[in-house]
């Protein structure tokens, strides 16, 4: 145990994106849901990180780099679309959005 | 290198106690502080990853910029402040039973294929070191076409809230 | 050859060869210059254009002028006696390696700052990696060495190298493929910066008149500027990408300016037109300029990818593929036969812009980029070789298909657009048939005498308002003489009547057709081009009669400045010009009155028709053969087009050694028999059409009386039906027929199935009714429907409407299945 060892980030990732997964799909506000979302792109930027010191290249911390600005430009939609919601049903809750109940 | 693992370690339990405690809470603002807390653990593993930039980064926009969005969005849409029972819904055992799952699945995996490999392989250490001008020298030469095309996507995406959310 | 190398390498190209990238810089900033304040100027706009492609045109000749020192200085730094390099020198034997490793150790020019890296690359096999960074590794020239090895390796080597000019910065890079931007100057890029230049200053102050108080002035000559910097930044692509690129800038200018008067639904059709049947030509300039990419090891860059086809180290299949692929895009470009159809109707646009676009610079564009490839055409196609190649046959059925049509138009510019096509087609063909220096000497000689029947043809129209040749033109000799005598001109030189300039260049093309290629296979094209040479005359001796002849028959202005369908708004243009652009000469004002009689057009009109007449008759002396019949003319002022322009480099097909396809390059040889039978030809094809329309001989009314020649006659008419088969047949099948297919199988099949499953149902329903159900089942099924209506219940529940549950039902199913996956595997 005396160097890093490339599992332990990616276990860590790993924790990180089962959690997100359980969020997004089992949270009824629609603003965790997004939080999850940022769980789950968090754990996959430790993930590309992680293996770009393993391989000992730049290209890892520059995807992670632009899945941070995808992510900035998710969130602001997202929570642009959550607006929209409420201000339709006076809701965040996910189980009343049902429109496509046949 | 153990003070490194040890920190890694403490960090790593916070985070994924924080973790955890964002899809469990009861309170969403809660949920955020906790949020904010396994940000600012990912900006701290980058630092042990060596990547001083890449942490700069997420403490700005994931710690400064998103989750102040993040609250803005509680705020705006008038969550309760207080504790709110319903915020798991009927089907969770589903998600659980995926999230639990998917975590099994994934540690077996690594383990199996990544066993006891160290983080650095030979020489790897000395190139990562001074981060910033290679991300920099990286980011505006072999990668300037997805650069832009991001600077592309974020216009697009404020174009698209703007429009959503305005009231018109 | 040894000597070649280094001797090329020590030759100092001089400042404007070097700096000539700056030539369609400046007319994109005219362009700019023009939009941003050509408003406020009003009619001075133009002025900007003209200054700045006037600019252009001196470079241009001063570029021309160092390119003939430098081509001087590479031949005599290499041998004296290397001039007479075009015969074949069978004796060569010298190892390629070693002149590779000269080629290599001699190259010197440096890096000449940080990004413009100046590099002449080492041509004959120099590698895949041609580049500022290879040049620059190369190192210093070793003087001694230079010296030493040229005189060691040069005795009775014939052939010499002329590097190109090359000079080019990364644009952007991905990954490890970099994107360059660059200029490349060789032969055939010299010339056309000249002939752009020249065409295109002087449709510029032709413009100036013809196009007088257009309501979109500035926009006209702004695209001017436009199309003239897309097509000198063209001619000198450095690379793939880049000619792709001003490739299609080329087409959106023509589509602009085709569609100059796009009010009128016909102009905006054929602008549209244009521009639709290029993309269908310009989806294989990608493929196959993709596929070069990829054969070639990733790279973008033209020399090397000929280098390469030249050398064998792209596969045979890859260049074929890509050639075919390119062909389709000459195929639209160039108006080559079957994708030739939007050409005719391109002359929807101003008379200038057809002189310019579609006769002397943009349809050639298709014809130089399979100059400018040749090595993987020459290698693709096997050019040269004992069989006929695609190349030359589009080429040829493009001749005689164009020469055709151009019978039956009474539209004086679409003749001459028929007759672009047919010429479009003998540089093609010429192409085809390993006459690479005819056909670009073609393309030379016709920019000039094209565009000074455009030009012509626009000074008429001008004066008379319409196109029409037979409603309103007639007698035009006698009210418009200067017109009329360079008209005739450059319609001799298109006859190809000696001297004129089109007698030498096509009379290459014929002897390139009868000479080179194993085993005469190419001949079957000497017939082409000898029976297209006397269509050529027969219809050019129609238009002049039908313009120039007989009685006017048009109307007074007053009266007809309205009436003719084909070209209304241009029509209406130069009718709202009559109250303008009287202030340079006041001779020049035909519309002010309301005399009949139209007259000669002004000096703004006829001094560009003086020069090109004046070309049309000298640019013909720039090749004068001095072989066959015609070996005593003076070698110095023999084949100076061929020596100037012709590369020399491994880039082009050898003149000395075979290439993979064991075929070598050739120059045809001056052949007395061919020049005087396609002179009679010309001359047999004016006396028939002299016959026919001026003395009024032969069979006329045939059309009418034969079925034959009345079915001949509607074919032609109809333009071979080609505009039947894209709109009618291909666009209309799918858009109509395929609809109503599918409503009638649905009608019918689907609804008979249905119809049918229900009739048995039915009957079943009632056999199994009367003689089970009654008396068996009946519980049963009571049982059965519980049974459907509980998992009914079940799916119901499950269909809630809520995408996150959807979403935990598909994460959970990938998640086992994921599982699965793993523990047996």
């Amino acid at each position: 145990m005396d160097d890093l060892m490339l599992n332990q980030f990616l276990l860590l990732s790993a924790i990180l994106f089962s959690t997100g997964v359980y969020g997004v799909l089992a949270k009824r506000n629609a603003v965790i849901v997004l939080m999850s979302i940022e769980l789950i792109l968090n754990a996959v930027n430790i993930n590309l990180v992680a293996f770009g010191a393993h391989n000992g290249t730049i290209a890892g911390s520059v995807f992670a780099l632009f899945v941070i600005a995808v992510a900035a430009a998710e969130v602001g939609v997202g929570l642009a679309m959550v607006l929209v919601i409420y201000r339709n049903r006076k809701s965040v809750d996910l189980d009343e959005v049902a429109q496509m109940k046949g | 290198m153990v003070a490194q693992n040890i920190f890694f370690y403490v960090i790593a339990a916070v985070m994924a106690f924080s973790a955890i405690r964002v899809v469990t809470v009861k309170n969403v603002v809660h949920a955020a502080m906790y949020l904010v807390l396994v940000l600012a653990g990912v900006a701290a593993q980058y630092v042990l990853l060596a990547s001083e930039f890449l942490a700069a980064t997420q403490v700005l926009i994931y710690i400064g910029a998103i989750v102040v969005l993040v609250l803005f969005g509680v705020m705006l849409t008038r969550a309760k402040l207080g504790e709110d029972v319903n915020l798991t819904n009927d089907y969770w055992y589903v998600g659980a039973f995926t999230g639990v799952i998917l975590f099994v699945l994934l540690a077996t995996s690594l383990l199996d294929h990544f066993g006891d490999e160290p983080l650095d392989q030979a020489n790897a250490s000395t190139q990562i070191s001074g981060n910033t001008e290679q991300v920099a020298d990286a980011l505006f030469a072999p990668y300037l076409v997805p650069f832009q095309a991001v600077s592309v996507l974020l216009l697009a995406a404020l174009v698209g809230a703007i429009a959503l959310a305005r009231k018109d | 050859m040894f000597g070649a190398a280094e001797a090329a390498g020590a030759v100092e190209p001089g400042f404007l060869l070097e700096n000539a990238y700056v030539v369609p810089l400046v007319m994109a900033a005219s362009f700019v210059l023009t939009l941003a304040i050509g408003k406020r100027l009003g009619k001075h706009a133009s002025w900007i254009g003209i200054v700045s492609i006037g600019f252009c045109f001196l470079f241009a000749v001063g570029v021309n002028v160092q390119w003939y020192g430098y081509v001087h200085d590479s031949e005599h730094a290499a041998e004296s006696h290397a001039e007479d390099g075009e015969e074949s020198h069978g004796d060569d034997t010298e190892d390629p390696a070693e002149d590779e490793d000269a080629a290599r150790a001699e190259d010197p020019e440096l890096p000449a700052g940080d990004e413009g890296a100046l590099v002449v690359p080492a041509a004959e096999g120099a590698g895949p990696m041609v580049d500022g960074e290879s040049a620059s590794a190369r190192g210093p020239p070793t003087v001694a060495a230079v010296a030493e090895e040229g005189e060691g390796g040069g005795e009775g080597h014939a052939e010499y190298t002329i590097e190109p000019v090359t000079k080019s910065v990364t644009w952007w890079t991905n990954g490890t493929v970099e994107f360059e931007v660059g200029m490349l100057l060789d032969g055939m890029a010299v010339m056309m910066l000249f002939v752009v230049t020249l065409i295109s200053l002087l449709v510029h102050v032709f413009s100036t008149d013809y196009v007088a108080g257009d309501r979109r002035y500035t926009h006209y000559f702004a695209f001017l500027s436009l199309f003239s910097a897309a097509m000198l930044g063209f001619v000198m692509s450095q690379n793939t990408l880049q000619l792709i690129t001003l490739w299609e800038l080329v087409g959106v200018c023509s589509f602009a300016l085709i569609g100059h008067w796009w009010e009128e639904k016909p102009n905006s059709d054929a602008a549209l037109k244009a521009f639709l049947t290029n993309r269908v030509g310009d989806v294989g300039l990608l493929v196959g300029m993709i596929i070069l990419f990829f054969a070639a090891g990733q790279t973008f860059d033209i020399i090397e990818i000929n280098t390469l086809a030249n050398t064998g180290d792209i596969t045979h299949t890859a260049l074929l593929v890509a050639s075919l692929c390119l062909l389709a895009a000459v195929m639209s470009k160039s108006g080559q036969f079957i994708l030739h159809t939007w050409l005719p109707d391109a002359m929807a646009g101003p008379t200038p812009v057809s002189a310019l676009i579609h006769a002397a610079t943009m349809v050639v564009a298709g014809v130089y980029m399979v100059a400018r490839m040749y090595g993987v055409f020459w290698n693709g196609l096997v050019i040269g070789g004992s069989s006929i190649n695609a190349l030359a046959v589009v080429g040829g059925l493009t001749v005689l298909g164009g020469a055709g049509l151009a019978f039956v138009q009474s539209d004086i510019k679409k003749v001459l657009a028929y007759s672009t096509v047919s010429q479009l087609g003998y540089m093609v063909m010429a192409l085809g048939v390993g006459a690479w220096t005819a056909a670009l000497f073609h393309l030379f000689t016709h920019a000039f005498f094209k565009a000074g029947l455009f030009l012509g043809s626009g000074s008429v129209a001008h004066a008379v308002h319409s196109f029409d040749m037979k409603k309103d033109m007639g007698g035009m000799k006698q009210f418009m003489p200067k017109t009329f005598w360079t008209f005739v001109i450059c319609t001799a030189a298109l006859i190809g009547i000696f001297p004129f300039a089109g007698f030498w260049s096509k009379d290459e093309i014929l002897a390139g057709a009868s000479q080179l290629g194993g085993d005469g296979s190419y001949t079957a094209f000497l017939v082409v081009g000898s029976i297209g040479a006397l269509m050529t005359a027969a219809y050019m001796t129609r238009c002049i009669y039908l313009t120039f002849f007989g009685e006017f028959r048009g109307a007074h202005h007053g009266e007809v400045s309205h009436g003719t369908e084909d070209h209304p708004v241009e029509e209406d243009h130069l009718a709202a010009d009559s109250g303008h652009g009287d202030d340079l000469e006041a001779a020049h004002d035909p519309h002010a009155g309301d005399h009949g009689l139209p007259h000669e057009s002004g000096p703004r009109i006829l001094v560009p028709l003086y020069i090109l007449a004046g070309l049309a008759i000298v640019a013909g002396f720039a090749n004068i053969p001095n072989s066959g019949a015609l070996s005593w003319w003076p070698e110095d002022f023999a084949l100076v087009f061929e020596h100037l322009f012709e590369p020399r480099g491994g880039y082009f097909p050898s003149l000395t050694e075979a290439g993979p396809t064991g075929a070598v390059f050739a120059h045809p040889k001056f052949d007395i028999v061919i020049a005087l039978s396609s002179t009679l030809l010309g001359l047999l094809g004016i006396g028939l059409a002299y016959a026919w329309y001026f003395k009024g001989l032969g069979p006329h009314g045939i059309t009418q009386r034969n079925r034959l020649a009345g079915v001949g006659h509607r074919i032609l008419v109809n333009k071979y039906y080609f505009d039947h088969l894209y709109t009618g047949i291909i666009a209309g099948g799918v858009k109509g027929p395929v609809a109503r297919a599918t409503n009638w199988f649905n009608k019918h099949i689907l609804d008979g199935v249905v119809d049918g499953v229900g009739k048995g149902a039915v009957v079943g329903g009632r056999f199994v009714y009367e003689t089970i159900d009654q008396k068996v089942v009946d519980g049963a099924v009571n049982g059965s429907g519980y049974a459907a209506e509980g998992g009914g219940q079940v799916f119901r529940i499950m269909q809630t409407g809520k995408v996150q549950q959807y979403g935990a039902i598909l994460f959970a199913a990938t998640v086992v299945l994921a599982g699965i996956f793993i523990v047996v595997i």
